[in-house]
């Protein structure tokens, strides 16, 4: 059968081509035992090739039954947040030399993808104030796992210390990829500012620790006011101090290798990737300079060096760390990666630039104040901030007191509003609250919308 | 002669030049009266050498660094085992619909039945191609697939009180099956390949036990050739107790031709970044998928779409399976681009897929062969399937030109270099997959230039050893890239090691 997507598949090429070595199409699969033949047509798609208009068209009718929250933008957060992509993402993203090629195993024809992947790295280390970034995991919640792995490696230790609060979706995710070697999640306690408690992590810390998680800001969106405690007391029993951020925050907020992270991991959705419906996304996974930390990266990294004439060039580097040299000695088997979304993560950030960069953290702690501040005000005794305290970035966690979550989130979707997420299942002790967030996609009218709606459903 | 364009692009971060400003941020002169009130010693204080730039400055950037690379949209990249066929174009159109790319994952159920819908489909048809019964999205790449398939052997084994601590793997399997095994926590026991280039039965007959918790194993193997005593593998380790996993890296071959299924195998992951035309982007993101059948599908990661009158639905129940593997469902962009792309090919234009990619291979091995210069190892009688492994040892031996040398000698003609030193198992190895893809002159080429180096390498080795030059670059200094004292992953420490930056 011919199809223009596969050449030689004309009947007279084709029939040339099995002249020229002597067989026909049968004899090139006779190794195959004859009871495991397949003796029908697969039974995919709809029973005959369809033109690309007509697949388009039904991809569309199909699509058509998405909702998609535009107008205002979904208030649903949980780790990923609505945000804008810019078109030079969008379109640059497409370049077909950098769009259909392989991992730049050869290095001297793909110098620039090497390039932008070594300026990602570059920027992010910047960014969260390491010395490595690798060249990007999956998302942030295998990041998150990765980064277990590595400390559990490098201090041949089991336990990992997570707050209460962890992003429940990373915490699943950890808990799958560390068992197997032995690795176990043990939660400290967050008090109602969503501050670690020092004494509860102090007693659970010692010489069995891996390492000591943060997030910051925190699944529940609030920021820790004292993550240099955290970083003394995980120090004082020799385990691993590892942070998670969101990238978007540290254009303002102070970034975790300031105050001592020895691994450094996020989600690098936000910056313009899109939702996706949850990927593919972006996992970024750093580290401060250390020998041994280094040799147990898990991933592919990008370094310089020198061509034969002497000019600057770049290649993978380190990878007798990796799977296809390693094998089973490997220090992860992660293969294919999320290269082309660590590019459009370097193109979003030199977009903005520093100066965009700092401004978009300023604008959405702006938005987060306002939101706390005025549902304070105006929806007092019905709707609350599930934690007390004013230092939250993008996540917001609302508290209802008179009505169930689940009715005023129906309620909302009734108004075209799509409410935030509803904690029942995911979060101990917050199971009358729902995660909204808000990014720079959200205007004031788009928040008073919401405020307004809430006012009148909760 | 091709000449790749070579511009003298330095990193952004080297850029000195600022705006003040940056590009506006929505809606931010809305806020401009709130006050931010956080701590001073929570704020960020230094300033990263990140620069602010113009919009046309970051694009001639990116557009020139793109034209320093090479993808298949620029001629052919015969990576073995990796699959780089042409990704229509029809397909990057649909992976922007705002209906996709605008969707959050934890979105109310009723406003997401279009995706539901393409993701309960596309299940049902990979289920159908790989002969399992029900599949999982959720490993976001093909070795989160080998992952979640090694955890969904270990937890089998374990519920019925066996501890079974091997996994069986081939000296020629893809290096991430030993490393997912390790990773899921089992000791790896490598089954050597006989001389027909098959898996020794003998010497799994020597290797299963009451430890074996399974094999895993991609057929085509990765020299391109079936293993044609599956059936007699497949008795033998389910007869010690132990299970069958497929890496499917390697299943262009067979689609419609022969299903891992029929063969025996319990569970089967797929790399849609190969098979179903999801562009590598330079090295991710793919669409991993783990599929399973019979009493398996319990152990699959959740969750799966379900089907209830019209409307679907996330089922999360999760008696015996694995948990999550990644957050929310995986990636489901490429699951939508395989949706489109097996509608556009049907079952025909699916097994003419298997039927073309295994003829290319088979077609540049005669051409290959017509000259002396390189050999077929194992069995040369038998037809290879999607991919087929030359050695250039002759030549290294005679004329000192190593696969490397011959590697760079093809990216100096514009051709991307194939899989190299790849099977372990193949002294100076050449791994080459055209796909379906590509068309008969561009292999005739192919083949031609490869034997042209050869001869080149006969004549003038050091000619050969010299290039590339016509790439961006000439061949780089992997010593110094690697060397402790040299070493550069980021800008920070590049300027620690390049006080004088070599330019």
């Amino acid at each position: 059968m011919y199809h223009n997507w596969i050449p030689n598949s004309d009947p007279e090429i084709k029939a040339s081509m099995l002249k020229s070595i002597g067989k026909n199409i049968d004899d090139l699969f006779a190794d195959i035992p004859e009871p495991i033949r397949l003796k029908k047509n697969l039974n995919v798609g709809f029973g005959k090739p369809l033109s690309e208009y007509e697949v388009l068209r039904l991809v569309d009718r199909i699509l058509s039954k998405n909702k998609v929250f535009r107008d205002p933008p979904p208030f649903i957060g949980g780790g990923i947040c609505a945000s804008h992509t810019p078109s030079i993402v969008r379109l640059l993203s497409l370049r077909g030399e950098v769009y259909t090629a392989y991992t730049p195993y050869q290095p001297e024809i793909n110098q620039g993808i090497l390039q932008a992947l070594f300026e990602y790295q570059s920027m992010m280390a910047e960014l969260y104030g390491v010395d490595v970034v690798n060249a990007s995991m999956y998302d942030g919640s295998t990041a998150v796992a990765e980064a277990f792995r590595l400390a559990m490696r490098v201090t041949g230790r089991r336990k990992i210390l997570v707050p209460e609060t962890m992003n429940p979706f990373h915490r699943s995710v950890a808990n799958t990829w560390i068992s197997p070697v032995g690795g176990v999640i043990v939660e400290y306690r967050v008090d109602g500012r969503g501050q670690p408690l020092i004494q509860d992590l102090t007693s659970k810390v010692d010489g069995e620790t891996a390492a000591v998680y943060l997030e910051n800001p925190s699944f529940l969106g609030n920021l820790v006011e004292e993550p240099e405690e955290i970083e003394s007391i995980a120090r004082s029993k020799g385990s691993l101090f590892v942070v998670f951020s969101d990238p978007v925050s540290l254009g303002v907020i102070k970034p975790p290798g300031n105050y001592g992270a020895d691994i450094v991991v996020g989600d690098g959705q936000g910056l313009g990737l899109g939702l996706n419906y949850g990927g593919p996304g972006l996992g970024i996974l750093g580290i401060r300079m250390d020998q041994g930390l280094l040799k147990q990266l898990p991933g592919r990294l990008v370094g310089a060096t020198l061509d034969s004439n002497g000019n600057r060039g770049y290649a993978l580097i380190l990878q007798t760390r990796e799977q296809h040299i390693r094998r089973e000695k490997a220090t992860s088997n992660i293969t294919t990666n999320s290269s082309l979304m660590a590019i459009m993560g370097a193109i979003y950030i030199s977009y903005l630039g520093w100066n965009g960069l700092r401004r978009l953290g300023e604008s959405i702690l702006k938005r987060t104040r306002y939101v706390v501040e005025n549902i304070r005000k105006r929806l007092s005794g019905r709707v609350s901030i599930a934690i007390d305290t004013d230092l939250f970035f993008k996540e917001v966690p609302l508290r209802f007191h008179r009505r169930s979550y689940e009715e005023i989130h129906r309620d909302l979707l009734a108004r075209g509003i799509h409410g935030g997420l509803w904690l029942k299942d995911l979060l101990k002790g917050y199971e009358d609250c729902s995660l909204f967030c808000f990014s720079e996609v959200h205007s004031k009218s788009d928040i008073d919308l919401l405020i307004n709606a809430l006012d009148e459903v909760s | 002669m091709w000449r790749q364009a070579r511009w003298d692009e330095d990193l952004l971060l080297e850029r000195g030049k600022r705006s003040s400003a940056g590009p506006l941020i929505p809606f931010e002169d809305q806020f401009n009266e709130i006050e931010i009130k956080i701590p001073e010693n929570l704020l960020r204080k230094d300033e990263p050498s990140i620069p602010t730039l113009s919009e046309i400055e970051v694009v001639r950037h990116y557009t020139r660094l793109s034209q320093m690379s090479y993808g298949v949209d620029l001629g052919p990249v015969p990576l073995g085992s990796c699959t780089m066929k042409y990704n229509p174009k029809m397909l990057d159109l649909i992976a922007m619909d705002p209906r996709i790319v605008e969707l959050h994952p934890l979105q109310d159920i009723d406003t997401v039945q279009g995706i539901l819908e393409i993701i309960y489909l596309t299940e049902r048809w990979l289920a159908e191609i790989t002969g399992m019964d029900r599949c999982s999205f959720q490993p976001p790449a093909g070795a989160a697939g080998e992952f979640a398939g090694a955890l969904m052997i270990r937890k089998y084994h374990l519920d019925r009180g066996e501890e079974r601590d091997e996994m069986l793997i081939p000296d020629s399997a893809h290096g991430s099956n030993p490393a997912s095994a390790a990773m899921a926590g089992f000791k790896v026991v490598r089954i050597p390949t006989g001389p027909d280039g098959e898996v020794s039965i003998e010497a799994l007959k020597a290797s299963v036990g009451s430890r074996t918790a399974g094999i895993m194993l991609t057929n085509p193997n990765t020299l391109g050739i079936f293993e044609s005593r599956i059936l007699e593998i497949s008795d033998i380790v389910h007869g010690a107790g132990g299970l069958l996993y497929y890496d499917g890296a390697n299943l262009n071959g067979i689609m419609g031709i022969a299903r891992p299924g029929d063969m025996g195998f319990d569970i089967v992951h797929l790399n849609l970044h190969k098979t179903f035309a999801t562009p590598h982007g330079g090295g991710g993101p793919g669409g991993g998928v783990v599929c399973a059948r019979g009493e398996l599908v319990d152990y699959l990661p959740r969750p799966l779409v379900e089907r209830k009158g019209n409307k679907y639905y996330w089922d999360y129940e999760c008696k015996k399976c694995i948990g999550t593997v990644r957050a929310f469902y995986g990636n489901i962009v490429p699951v939508v681009r395989t949706f489109a792309y097996i509608a556009m090919l049907g079952p025909q234009g699916l097994r003419e897929v298997s039927e073309v990619s295994v003829l290319n291979t088979n077609y540049f091995i005669k051409k290959i062969l017509e000259k002396p210069y390189y050999e077929l190892p194992y069995a040369p009688e038998k037809p290879r399937k999607h991919e087929v492994v030359i050695s250039a040892s002759k030549i290294a031996k005679e004329t000192g030109v190593t696969t490397e040398d011959i590697a760079k000698a093809l990216l100096n003609e514009g051709l991307h270099a194939p899989t190299i030193y790849f099977p372990l198992i193949v002294s100076e190895a050449l791994m080459v997959e055209f796909t379906e893809t590509e068309p008969r002159e561009v292999i005739e080429t192919y083949a031609e230039i490869l034997n042209k180096i050869a001869e080149k390498a006969y004549r003038n080795p050091e000619e050969v050893k010299k290039t590339p030059s016509n790439t961006s670059v000439s061949r780089l200094d992997m010593v110094r890239a690697n060397h402790p004292k040299t070493l550069a992953p980021s800008y920070k420490l590049y300027r620690l090691v390049y006080s004088d930056p070599g330019k």
